[in-house]
This record gives structure tokens, C-alpha cells and sequence, in this order.
């Protein structure tokens, strides 16, 4: 058992430094589209700020487009931006008044928290809950279960989180409504880390919410899948109890498909959940690229784009490792 | 028999049983005679996020919400439009009206405990109202030179009278700002706009952005006794249920602006532990209307603008739309601006039948589909209220045989569409008064407003000879009684011209706990420095 998950070291730094190579090209890709088809959009920073002031005059439209560096053409705004990129600087936001990467290094730690949270509450009962219906399929555990993850898979996370602030905070009053400290008093110590825990509460559960069912389809199909297959016959006929075959031989062998989704995801969740971050008023990536949008805050949302597509590609990355880990007929190349 | 004794006896027990239990009284029952507490946290809630805190240099409203607690201006509105001494203690003008000056306070220090002076004045008013501030340099046009005889003195000077500066001296739109921080900086750029030192009750503590602002109570404040507050907490919250939940929980208990949906204010209205309150927005004076773009046809017909003003329920859009939050128009300035409001405007009654016959007589007949006129509209992006009364115009002007297409966008498109490309047909927004029309409500009407670019100028693209003449007399009479007759003349030429409907004078509301005492109700009691609550029982 050992022996197998072990990885031939020198094959897998060859990988790897393919890999960096490979990724380079296609971050610039991004970061290159990015520039020009955000400024597709209609409207500038100046003209948002203008309006958010309520009255304005030419000069001083004028004025902030010279100090945001918008009256320059498209093409220097572009080699300027390259060239503060290659030197790891992200730029400054107008709108927030802070370098951009400083901005994103204090929302993203909010953000891996509530996620990394969720998902792994996610993918734990999503697998328990997937075994479950796998094991006892068509029966009334399954169906149970398949109504739970219909349900939690149609409704819509905002929907989700209402529900709860009005159940468990505005009626119940057990836990907050939102934001992620209690900002009546000041906590210090543990009693900090139990303040910011109580404020996650309901929108890890949220969340999970809506990744428990996904989880629990996706384990239930690839178990079923598994439980036809040859040696889980052999497994069976060779006297094996229910339970150790269906967790030793069908749920590893059905754990690829999961592990798939936890890398797609993980990329992703990391660049936040506007919905989620709106509604329960956590400070994190979400909220920050979804405001970035709507005041055209091009540099910030320029970004937030970078840094989301590096963890993407970072976690692409991990979760190939991870397949040769699990799988010792796959190797890394 | 009753004797009046036992009456009184009867009812001053109920109340002394009622008192008992404080919570229960609303705030303002509470307020006569009992003393102010000091101390705790108040936690108020803002949406979106200021770009900077300096409401001087970068003004919008939840900028002011949070500056006016940390920057004090030279005058203050009371409640009923009156000046009132914040920096300045006294001011005077000369007769010619061009030269006002003011004498300044001498106890009072900056956050960082250098005294404030008339050097700060007189570099605030030039470098930083005057060229940096989004309409500074429009109201402030005719201010030449500050001149400070003494630190306690400052002395400004204008080419020609200026009455309308007196609607900017207030805290809330200009600032004074601490000089030996500011000068010889940009003032734009300066990192002090995140962190910044004022002269205001509250000291700045720090900014979490996304998350929190966090206000200390100022100890040496000018206004001995004031504030009562120990610490005041801004949160952003965005969405606006949870911003209702946060309030109705108890998490925070003060939204000045935007605080929950027109739909739910009827539901927080009638819990006993929460107010709201209309009154502190005279000031801006949010004023709704109906644009016409005067570049296209038939708009130019002023029949044709005139069968759409008889075809707008005002009262029925108030009603339905706005919850009733909202009162007809009955022209661009506010009724309770009673210093320039003229009564006796000529107005535009929901007539159908009358609609309809200016339209045959502009020659737009009704075709075979009973349409005869095919136009677009574009809702103001501020907010949902205005997308949902764009279906309601769409509804109204369907009974005339006009069929609307609505053109929605978020908010930077919008402003591009209809203030840099004028591509529209009709047009609804609110545009802010401001305590004097020349600030707010010229820029509707004046051919030198119609700018390129320029959110919230003339966009329906009227350029009157008779209305300019009026709108540049105001600018420079200095007679208060001629100026004020020329505004209800302005008013006047507005509805009889009609460039664009009045349609209503929006009330703005702010949502806060029973528990808080000492609310600022001026007319920019909504921005106002919270100096004056306190958290009773």
C-alpha cells in the first residue's frame, strides 16, 4: 500500500518544470485578453466616481482620468501594465485607494477560510452521503438522500443563506446575522478565533449546502459504476464483508471522478463566491471582483482575474499529482 | 366624581411605569429632559464602500456619512435651513456682497494636536475645494483670494457676489482641511484620505476594507461634552435583506443611507425596537424626472412633451412604485425648500383624453396596431426602485398610443449612454437639489450644463435664451429678494417649457434602532457627524 503511493521524484520534477514552462504562455494569454476585453466595457472609473459624487465638471473628469492614467493611449496603458506585471506589481486601485496585490492579500486568507471550510464539509458528507445511497440504492435511504441533493443542487445559494440569517439569526437569534467579527466588542485570544468561527457558521453551511449535493450524485454514480465492475465480483464471491468492499475496493476506485471535481473546484472557490460573500457581508474575493465590475475598476479587476487564473492553474496542477497518487496506472508525464 | 387630580395623578403614574420600562418608548418620547448617556459602541452600516474618506476630495454619499464624524466644515444647517457655527464662530458679508468673513474658533486642534488655524481655511477653500472638489470650481468660480489678518480670521474675497457659496460652507460638502499635512502634495494621491486627522468628534482608528471603519470618540473635540460616544463601527454590508436582518438583530443599529428595500420599510416600520426616519434629506433633495432628449424627434414638438406630462400619473407612480415614500413634483425645486419654491407653477394634471388630443394634433396618429409613436427609455442604474418605475412609464405611455422600449444597464454603461452619447429618447433619473438651485437644479436647465461626459449635467439637451438669461442672473445677483424672484421665474420657465416632467420629490430614509437618542434631523442629518447620539437605556 505504501509502496504505491509513492512517486518516482525525479519524473515528477521533469513534470513540473514542463509544466511552469507551459503555464507562463497561458497566464499571458489571459492577462493579455483580459486588458483589452474589460475595456470593451462601457464607461470608466472617472465616470463612476463622478456619478457616485452626484454632480461633477468636465475639469474635474479631467482630472481623475489623468490621475487614473486613463488619458493615455490604450497602448501605452498596456505596455505600462506589462511592465509593472513583470515586476510582481499588480497596480493601484483608484477606487480603493490601496495597491491592488495589498488588497487581494488581505481578502483572499477570508476567503480560502470560508471556502477550504465548506469544501471539505462538503466532500466529507458528500462522500458519506454518496456511500450511502451507492450501498442501499433504490431503497429509502437513497431516496432520502436523492431529494436532499435535488434539492440542494436547484436552490439558489442566496435563497439559502437568506433563509437561514432569517431563521437562525433574525428569529432564533442563535448566531449572526453576517460580517465576520463582532464589531460591538472587541475579542482577543481564543475568544477571537470563536467569534470569527460563529460568524462562519452559516455561510459555510450555506455553501456546503449546495456542494453536499454534488458531491453525494457524483460518489453515488461512480460507486454504482464501480459495483458492476469484474473484480468487485471477484471480491464478493472471494467472502469479503459488504462494508470493507465497499470502501476498500468501490469508493477508492470510484475517488478519480471526486478528486477531479475537488481540483475544478478548489481553483475556483478560491476566487470567492460573490453570492455568498454579498449576502452574508464577508470580506473576501468574491465581493472585491464582483464591485471591481460594476465601478470599472480595471486594474483591480485585472487583478483579481490574474491571481484567480494562477490558482486555477496552480490546483490543475496539484490535482494531476494527486490522480498518480491515487491511481498507480496513471503517471505523470 | 372625578377630580382633575386624580386624572393627572393616573396618568403620571402610567408614564412613570412606562418609563420603568424604557426600551419600549420610542426614542423621541424619551429624548425631552433626560440627560445624554456616554459611552459604548455604535455599529452603523454603509453601502458601498467610500473610495476614500476624505469626503472633501472624494465626495459621495457614504464618503460624507463617515467624513462628517472626522472633518468639521466652517458652518452647519439647523433644522430649519438656518446657519449654524461649527469652525466658524461668527461671518459677515460686505455690502457689495464680495467679501465674506469669517472668525474662526481658537480652541480648536487637528487629530495630531497641531492647532487649527485661518491657513487651513484659506488652503482648503483655493487648493482643495476650489481645484480639486467634483463641483468646487463651479460654486467657488468667483472666490479669488483668502486672505488671514490673523489666525482666527479669514477673509475671502470673490469678483462678484456669489450667494450660492452659502449652500457650501456646510461640513458635509466642504471640508477644511489640515494644511501642514496637505500641502505640497496632491491632494488626490495623498494616503492620508485613508487615514485621515481632522478636527471632527471622532478620531480615526483604522479601515479594514470590505469589512470595517472604526471611529474613536475625539477627547479634546471643540464641543465640550460631545461626542457621546465611545467608538463608532462602519460595516459594509452590500446586500440590502442583509442589511435589514443585521439591523433587525440587533448587530448594527444606524443605516444612514439606502437601508433596506422600499418593499420592506412598512415591515420595519412596525417593529417597536426600529425607526425610520424621513426627515434629514432636504438638504440633497433628491428631485425625479422624465427627460426628453431635445436632440430627436418629435421631442422638439412641445405638444408632444406636453401629452406625455398629462399621460404620467404622478401620484399613482408615488403610490405604487414608491411606496408612497415619495410626494409629486410640482416643479424642479423641492416644496419644503420654502426660500425658493415657487407655489404657483403651472402643472400638468393625468389627463388621457387631453394627452391624446395633443398627440393628434402633433400630427402623430394612431396606427392600424393602435401604436403611433415607437421610442426607447433609459431608467437611472442607481437602483431597482427606477427600473421598476421604467415599467411603470412603459405602462403609462402605452394608454397614449406610445409603445417603450426599455433600455437597462449597470451603472458605468448607463452613465456612457446617456451622459457622453445622449443615446437615448426619454430618460429617468434624480438628480440632488442641493440647498440651492444653482448648484443642483441649473445644471438641468442651463445650455452651458450640457457637457460631454459629465454625469448628472443637462442631458436633455435644452439650450433656452430666456431660461439661460434667467439661470446666469441667479449666478451673479447678490440681492437675496431679486435672486430669490429670479429662481421662482426659473421654476416657472421650466414647467412652461418642459424640457423634461417633474415628476417627483423622493423621500430618502434612515433606518436605526429605538435605543438611539439624539438623531441630527437638519437638512443633512442623513451625512451628519454622529456627535450628537447616544445609545439611551
Amino acid at each position: 500500500m505504501a509502496r504505491a503511493l509513492q512517486l518516482p521524484e525525479g519524473r515528477v520534477l521533469r513534470y513540473l518544470g514542463l509544466r511552469v514552462v507551459q503555464v507562463v504562455p497561458t497566464i499571458l494569454a489571459i492577462v493579455v485578453l483580459n486588458f483589452f476585453f474589460l475595456r470593451l466595457a462601457p464607461g470608466d472609473l472617472a465616470e463612476v466616481m463622478a456619478g457616485e459624487a452626484g454632480s461633477a465638471t468636465p475639469e474635474y473628469m479631467a482630472m481623475l482620468r489623468q490621475q487614473f492614467g486613463l488619458d493615455e493611449p490604450l497602448a501605452i496603458q498596456f505596455f505600462k501594465y506589462m511592465g509593472q506585471l513583470f515586476q510582481l506589481n499588480l497596480g493601484y486601485s483608484f477606487r480603493n485607494s490601496m495597491p491592488v496585490l495589498d488588497l487581494i492579500l488581505t481578502r483572499a486568507p477570508n476567503t480560502a477560510l470560508l471556502m477550504l471550510s465548506s469544501l471539505v464539509l462538503a466532500v466529507a458528507l458528500g462522500i458519506l452521503f454518496g456511500a450511502i445511497s451507492a450501498q442501499w440504492r433504490g431503497r429509502w435511504p437513497d431516496g432520502v438522500l436523492s431529494a436532499f441533493s435535488t434539492i440542494g443542487f436547484a436552490t439558489p445559494l442566496f435563497w439559502v443563506g437568506l433563509m437561514l440569517i432569517v431563521l437562525f439569526s433574525v428569529e432564533l437569534r442563535w448566531l449572526p446575522a453576517g460580517g465576520m467579527r463582532d464589531l460591538q466588542q472587541v475579542h482577543t485570544g481564543l475568544a477571537a478565533v470563536g467569534d470569527v468561527a460563529l460568524h462562519m457558521v452559516l455561510p459555510v453551511l450555506s455553501l456546503a449546502f449546495f456542494y453536499i449535493a454534488i458531491y453525494t450524485r457524483l460518489t453515488r454514480s461512480a460507486m454504482l459504476e464501480v459495483q458492476e465492475l469484474d473484480f468487485v465480483r471477484t471480491a464478493r464471491a472471494k467472502g469479503i464483508a459488504p462494508l470493507p468492499i465497499a470502501v476498500r475496493h468501490v469508493l477508492r476506485n470510484a475517488l478519480l471522478p471526486i478528486v477531479t471535481m475537488t481540483g475544478l473546484q478548489l481553483g475556483t472557490l478560491l476566487s470567492g463566491s460573490v453570492v455568498i460573500e454579498t449576502v452574508f457581508a464577508w470580506p473576501g474575493m468574491g465581493r472585491l471582483a464582483f464591485d471591481a465590475v460594476f465601478q470599472r475598476d480595471i486594474n483591480l479587476l485585472l487583478g483579481v482575474l490574474f491571481f484567480s487564473s494562477f490558482l486555477v492553474i496552480v490546483s490543475n496542477l496539484a490535482t494531476d499529482l494527486v490522480y498518480a497518487l491515487l491511481d498507480p496506472r496513471i503517471d505523470v508525464r | 366624581m372625578t377630580s382633575p387630580f386624580e386624572t393627572l395623578t393616573l396618568s403620571r403614574r402610567t408614564l412613570l411605569a412606562g418609563a420603568g420600562a424604557s426600551l419600549l418608548l420610542p426614542a423621541a418620547a424619551r429624548r425631552a429632559g433626560a440627560a445624554p448617556a456616554t459611552g459604548g459602541t455604535l455599529v452603523a452600516v454603509l453601502d458601498p464602500e467610500p473610495a476614500g474618506l476624505v469626503a472633501g476630495l472624494t465626495i459621495s454619499a457614504p464618503a460624507v456619512a463617515v467624513s462628517a464624524n472626522i472633518f468639521d466644515g466652517l458652518v452647519e444647517y439647523d433644522e430649519g435651513f438656518k446657519l449654524k457655527p461649527s469652525l466658524a464662530t461668527s461671518w459677515e458679508t460686505s455690502a457689495d456682497g464680495t467679501v465674506i468673513t469669517f472668525r474662526l474658533r481658537n480652541d480648536v486642534t487637528w487629530h495630531d494636536g497641531t492647532p487649527f488655524t485661518s491657513a487651513d481655511v484659506a488652503y482648503s477653500l483655493l487648493e482643495v475645494t476650489k481645484k480639486v472638489h467634483p463641483r468646487g470650481n463651479a460654486v467657488f468660480a468667483n472666490l479669488t483670494a483668502v486672505d488671514t489678518p490673523d489666525p482666527y480670521t479669514a477673509v475671502l474675497r470673490f469678483s462678484r457676489p456669489s450667494p450660492v457659496v452659502w449652500a457650501a460652507f456646510n461640513g458635509t460638502e466642504t471640508q477644511i482641511l489640515p494644511k501642514h499635512l496637505y500641502e505640497g502634495t496632491n491632494p488626490l494621491t495623498n494616503p492620508l484620505n485613508g487615514k485621515p486627522i481632522g478636527t471632527g468628534a471622532f478620531v480615526f482608528k483604522e479601515w479594514v476594507k470590505g469589512e470595517r471603519i472604526v471611529l474613536e470618540r475625539n477627547p479634546n473635540y471643540w464641543d465640550k461634552g460631545r461626542p457621546y460616544l465611545d467608538r463608532v463601527v462602519f460595516r459594509i454590508i452590500r446586500d440590502p435583506a442583509s442589511r435589514a436582518a443585521a439591523l433587525e438583530t440587533g448587530e448594527a443599529q444606524y443605516i444612514p443611507l439606502n437601508p433596506v428595500p422600499l418593499s420592506d420599510v412598512a415591515r420595519i416600520k412596525a417593529s417597536k425596537d426600529l425607526v425610520v426616519e424621513t426627515r434629514g434629506f432636504e438638504g440633497p433633495a433628491p428631485m425625479y424626472f422624465f427627460d426628453f432628449n431635445l436632440r430627436r424627434e418629435p421631442f422638439g414638438d412641445i405638444r408632444v412633451r406636453q401629452a406625455f406630462a398629462h399621460a404620467l400619473n404622478r401620484k399613482a407612480l408615488a403610490e405604487t412604485v414608491f411606496y408612497g415614500l415619495a410626494k409629486p413634483a410640482a416643479g424642479p425645486v423641492p416644496s419644503y425648500q420654502t426660500q425658493f419654491f415657487a407655489t404657483d407653477l403651472p402643472q400638468y394634471d393625468y389627463n388621457i383624453a387631453k394627452a391624446e388630443a395633443l398627440l393628434d394634433a402633433a400630427g402623430l396618429k394612431k396606427g392600424a396596431d393602435g401604436v403611433r409613436l415607437r421610442i426607447d427609455h433609459i431608467p437611472s442604474a442607481y437602483g431597482e426602485d427606477y427600473r421598476r418605475a421604467g415599467e411603470y412609464f412603459k405602462q403609462a405611455l402605452k394608454r397614449i398610443g406610445v409603445e417603450v422600449t426599455l433600455r437597462n444597464y449597470d451603472l458605468p454603461t448607463y452613465i456612457k449612454v446617456v451622459f457622453t452619447e445622449y443615446d437615448f429618447d426619454t430618460h429617468s433619473a434624480w438628480y440632488s437639489a442641493y440647498p440651492d438651485p444653482q448648484i443642483g437644479v441649473q445644471r438641468r436647465y442651463w445650455s452651458q450644463a450640457i457637457k460631454k461626459g459629465t454625469p448628472s449635467s443637462n442631458a436633455s439637451g435644452i439650450a433656452d435664451p430666456e431660461i439661460d438669461a434667467v439661470i446666469e442672473r441667479i449666478q451673479t445677483e447678490g440681492n437675496v429678494e431679486k435672486r430669490n424672484a429670479d429662481i421662482r421665474e426659473l421654476q416657472r420657465l421650466a414647467q412652461v417649457k418642459l424640457p423634461s416632467v417633474n415628476l417627483l420629490e423622493l423621500t430618502f430614509y434612515r433606518a436605526y434602532s429605538a435605543k438611539l437618542s439624539g438623531i441630527d434631523l437638519a437638512p443633512f442629518g442623513g451625512y451628519q457627524s454622529l456627535k450628537t447620539v447616544w445609545v439611551g437605556a
